[in-house]
């Protein structure tokens, strides 16, 4: 009995220790994310153009293994970033280091008497518009920023 | 007429009733002013002077009036969203976030001296003027974040602006771990005002505040706000309907 108690607390604080570990390990990722994007964004960029679309699917490897990070790209409220990974010569993995709006942390706001608001499923509507809201479009500074990722993966 | 190009890292639509030969060069004048703005104010472009002031090139008793006025927007932004709006983006000096507004807001006083009805879309922020050729308000939608070729709202403007913070990346749950399934998180929040200056410091403000940004734009006068969060459902304060057609 004892000793069932005891490999179990052993099993738990292992546990808790790797947790603690990872938790770390993570918020240095997320540091290092930061301290890169910040001098990416202190140099000036030049923009690439993305690559030409490849005429052939053949799956060839075009690019040599491993994980490239592009340029800080301008999407004007914010920088684009993203990390390509290539495995087997080709593009396996896109992650964003940085994106507009990733911007700061909750502050209290005063809490006043506030009506309750009308809240609904969207749908889509057929209307004819003149023009169209929404929000600032990333997809150009995406394919500057992974464009520059590949160009450094290029066998 | 209708031209568009890519300015500032984004599309400049210019839409006008009046088609004719003054039409176009007013459009070319209003482009111009857009790439000057673009060469002045970019934090890209080592000889702007935003670069100038990041390598302290440039003393604040050297701002020229633009410069000046864009300073004060900036202040005022601040204050109004109790520091939620900041020029300064990770240790440099990055007025963005006020010249876009302020250069649609400049290029569209600029146009309204030649002409009544029209409006200026720059990447989905969009000012308009006057009303369309059959005498209605412009039409303008509210992009589904879900499906970018879809519409979730309609609205009709004519003078006010609308302008729509979100991000496009999605798919990131952000999850907590003390309950079950992903924290509820906000897509895209558009905000309608008199003027485009207001509805994007706004929208980008309120965007940031997360939960709490609806509420403050419902205690503003004069503004409006719709807010899609990542289950799909919409928010709206309670005078955004009157926009709606």
């Amino acid at each position: 009995m004892m000793k069932k108690i005891a490999v179990t607390v052993f099993v738990l604080i292992t546990f808790i220790i790797y947790s603690i570990h990872q938790r770390t390990e993570g918020n240095q990722a997320v540091q290092r994310v930061a301290s890169s994007a910040s001098a990416a964004n202190s140099t000036n960029t030049t923009t690439t153009s993305p690559p030409a679309p490849s005429s052939s699917q053949s799956s060839a490897p075009k690019y040599k293994d491993g994980s490239y990070t592009g340029a800080s790209s301008d999407a004007f409220y914010g920088y684009v970033q993203v990390k390509a990974t290539i495995s087997g010569g080709q593009l396996t993995d896109v992650s964003f280091l940085d994106y507009p709006q990733d911007r700061a942390n909750s502050i209290a706001i005063n809490d006043y008497a506030m009506p309750i608001l009308k809240q609904q499923a969207i749908k889509a509507q057929s209307a004819q518009v003149d023009g169209v809201s929404g929000a600032t479009d990333t997809s150009m500074a995406f394919m500057q920023s992974l464009g520059d990722a590949l160009k450094q993966a290029k066998l | 007429m209708q031209t568009t190009r890519i300015i500032m890292g984004m599309p400049i639509t210019l839409v006008a009733v009046d088609d004719q030969p003054a039409t176009e060069q007013l459009f070319e004048r209003a482009f111009k002013l857009f790439e000057q703005f673009d060469e002045k104010y970019s934090p890209y472009k080592e000889t702007s002077l935003v670069a100038k002031i990041n390598r302290q090139e440039l003393d604040t008793s050297d701002y020229d009036d633009e410069l000046q006025e864009i300073e004060a927007w900036a202040e005022q932004a601040k204050q109004e969203t109790h520091g939620y709006f900041n020029v300064w983006h990770k240790g440099a000096y990055d007025p963005s976030g006020i010249v876009k507004g302020w250069a649609i807001d400049k290029v569209a006083r600029m146009m309204s001296q030649s002409t009544n009805d029209f409006y200026i879309d720059a990447g989905g922020d969009i000012q308009t003027n006057g009303r369309r050729k059959d005498g209605q308000a412009w039409r303008i939608g509210i992009r589904n974040p879900f499906n970018r070729d879809e519409n979730i709202a309609v609205l009709g403007l004519s003078g006010q602006a609308v302008a729509t913070s979100g991000t496009a990346i999605r798919g990131q749950h952000i999850y907590n771990p003390l309950a079950d399934g992903p924290i509820k998180s906000n897509l895209s929040l558009s905000v309608i005002a008199p003027n485009i200056i207001d509805a994007d410091r706004m929208a980008t403000a309120a965007f940031a505040m997360g939960h709490d940004g609806i509420n403050f734009i419902e205690r503003l006068d004069g503004y409006e706000a719709y807010l899609v969060d990542d289950q799909g459902i919409a928010t709206q304060t309670t005078g955004w309907q009157k926009y709606e057609v």
